[in-house]
């Protein structure tokens, strides 16, 4: 009885130490720094202060807050819109070639994230491979500055986490009956009307943990509005990034950082419980 | 038994074949499905019925053939546009909504008023019992609640033919005995025609009003179930249905069924060999010494009666023997003679199947 009780804790002990002391252990230590004021040279002056929550408050940086969440939204509900319609079709193909259509989807994510993110450099910039190509076409005017732009950033976030959201998405679809689409139909409604009441709404759980996931990447991340925004483009991620490394403010990245921290743990929070609440239905199936 | 000329078929298969690449699902079967009738299409899995059903409902197209719903050619419809509705062999309940939604949902795609819904889907749920259930989700039902749902969901939108595909396939012996009594039931309170797909004969046998029996994609027989466990089309199906004993042997050219041991006078059977075909409850017993000897291998005890398995010289497996529980005792070992009642056999004609 102790013996069975002991070793999933035994299990588990090897993960969690790994967890507190490489995770939360730094991760603590670093968001206590918001706490203390800036030294003269960098680092932490240990006075306890609340003035750099107050700064994160500030419109400044509240904007850059607020156009960070707007472009990880973009590209959450982009990155949806072309991942589904690519799971629906997975999910469709035959038994034995969903494997291989995976295992291209995923393939991407197999090479470094810094080398995809410059391919778009080469892909987006004056003299790239897209105002070559539309040069050939027959476009004659000034060549497209794609570049540098929030497009070329949202393209870049929605490109790198696509395949997250498609295997989402695809996991759910894969587990739904079939039969409860042709029920719908049978029912009298059409392929629409199917997707809308039937399909759409049991496959929103796969939907929430792929679009949150491209959610708290995207915000937080500062190397694709580092390549492809050109600075010009600041997320928090960068603001972070510079807080530490160039401004020298330790405190306050600190303090963005936790902010940033606290905007995803309730965005986890909320699409944990969507995907309890639809796992309790399955479970409740299996009970039977 | 001639067959009724009455009620005009509200379900007309014409020709109907459905081929999978190299595969041959349905093999142009020919059915006429009266109004009202319960319908059984009956047969081993793989014998093409569920395609056949899921060609009525319109998820399958005919590969050959045409699907007639009283008179007119409904297979180039999809099926939201066809007025049969079927009832899944999972259910395929809507996880997501409640009984009552699950209920509405149909009536709500032909755009019904609100207050029509209601009133229809109160009415349906009275009928199959679901009024206290109206507010759960079906994962908060028992199996058998599950069943009555689809059925119901399936009901209150009137189809003018439901088709159902083992519909109790799910449930245990017990409440399946009950069900196959209720939908009988149901179906005479809704005067809908129901086409049913089962491979449990004595369910067909029990329910069914008619019965096709299918095999390998053809249609072997179609007759109301009396008809079809008395004659028999085929070695087949008269091995599918119920319990039948074969003696091999061969007709004379005097129309005499001989076997070792067997000699029985025919009516109308052709020369040559032939299979005999004789059900338990069709072999009188009697002591040693008068027909076909034999000698008890095992007993059955069924309660109303028994059933003797006797090994003859005529037959390589023992032939079963239904008697009255309460006459003569018999052992096993003991030496016997069977009576065979020439007017309840069937023979068909050529070597084993």
């Amino acid at each position: 009885m102790s013996f069975n009780a002991t070793r999933p804790t035994l299990l588990a002990a090897p993960g969690v130490a790994w967890l507190v002391a490489f995770m939360v252990a730094p991760c603590l230590l670093v968001l206590s720094y918001a706490f203390f004021e800036r030294g003269v040279w960098g680092g932490v002056e240990y006075t306890f202060t609340l003035e750099n929550f107050a700064r994160v408050a500030d419109p400044l940086y509240a904007k850059i807050f607020l156009n960070s969440a707007r472009i990880a939204l973009t590209a959450s509900v982009l990155a949806i819109l072309i991942a589904y319609p690519a799971a629906y079709a997975i999910s469709r193909a035959p038994r034995m070639t969903q494997p291989v259509l995976l295992f291209f989807a995923v393939l991407p994510f197999w090479s470094n994230y810094l080398i995809r993110t410059y391919a778009w450099i080469v892909l987006l910039n004056r003299e790239g491979l897209v105002n070559n190509l539309l040069r050939k076409l027959g476009y004659t005017g000034e060549p497209l500055s794609m570049l540098y732009t929030e497009g070329a950033v949202i393209t870049g976030l929605v490109y790198n986490y696509l395949p997250f959201v498609i295997l989402a998405i695809y996991s759910v679809l894969s587990r739904l009956n079939p039969e409860l689409m042709e029920a719908s139909r049978d029912l009298g409604a059409g392929p629409v009307r199917t997707f809308l009441r039937v399909t759409l709404p049991l496959t929103l759980p796969g939907v929430a943990a792929g679009g949150v996931f491209v959610f708290v990447l995207s915000i937080g991340n500062f190397v694709t509005p580092a390549l492809l925004g050109g600075g010009r483009f600041q997320m928090v991620g960068n603001l972070v990034y510079d807080q530490f490394l160039t401004a020298n403010d330790w405190p306050f990245g600190a303090a963005l950082g936790a902010a940033l921290i606290a905007t995803m743990i309730v965005l986890l929070l909320v699409q944990a419980r969507a995907t309890a609440h639809a796992s309790g239905e399955r479970a409740g199936e299996a009970r039977e | 038994m001639t067959e009724p000329t009455s009620p005009a078929p509200i379900l007309r298969i014409e020709g109907v074949a459905k081929t999978f690449g190299p595969v041959t699902a349905v093999d142009g079967v020919s059915l006429d499905i009266r109004e009202n009738e319960f319908f059984a299409l009956l047969g081993p899995s793989g014998c093409g019925k569920t395609t056949l059903l899921r060609m009525l409902a319109g998820f399958e197209s005919p590969s050959a053939g045409r699907i007639l719903l009283d008179g007119n050619d409904i297979s180039p419809l999809p099926p939201e546009k066809r007025p049969l509705n079927l009832m899944f062999q999972s259910y395929a309940l809507f996880p997501h909504m409640t009984v009552r939604q699950n209920l509405s949902y149909g009536l709500e795609m032909e755009r019904l008023a609100k207050a029509e819904i209601i009133r229809r889907v109160d009415e349906t749920m009275a009928m199959t019992d679901l009024t206290p259930f109206a507010g759960r989700k079906p994962d908060q039902l028992s199996g058998g609640q599950k069943q009555r749902v689809a059925l119901a969901r399936a009901l209150v939108k009137r189809p003018k033919v439901l088709l159902l595909d083992e519909p109790l396939g799910a449930l245990d012996k017990k409440l399946r005995e009950k069900m196959q009594l209720e939908l009988k039931r149901m179906q005479h309170e809704a005067g809908i025609t129901f086409v049913i797909v089962t491979h449990d004969q004595e369910e067909a046998l029990v329910m069914a009003d008619r019965m096709a029996i299918l095999r390998d994609g053809r249609l072997l027989q179609v007759g109301a179930p009396e008809e079809i466990y008395e004659r028999p089309a085929d070695r087949f199906v008269a091995n599918f249905i119920g319990v039948m004993n074969f003696v091999e042997g061969k007709v004379g050219a005097d129309g005499i069924f001989e076997a070792e041991g067997l000699r029985l006078a025919l009516v109308d059977a052709k020369p040559g060999p032939a299979t005999l075909a004789v059900r338990p409850e069709n072999v009188a017993v009697g002591p040693p010494g008068e027909r076909l000897a034999g000698t008890v291998a095992d007993i059955a005890y069924h309660g109303l009666d028994r059933v003797l398995h006797v090994q003859t010289a005529a037959a390589g497996t023992p032939l079963q023997v239904r008697v009255p529980a309460g006459t003569a005792t018999w052992r096993i070992g003991d030496a016997l003679s069977l009576k065979i009642d020439p007017a309840k056999c069937r023979v068909f004609s050529g070597d084993t199947p």
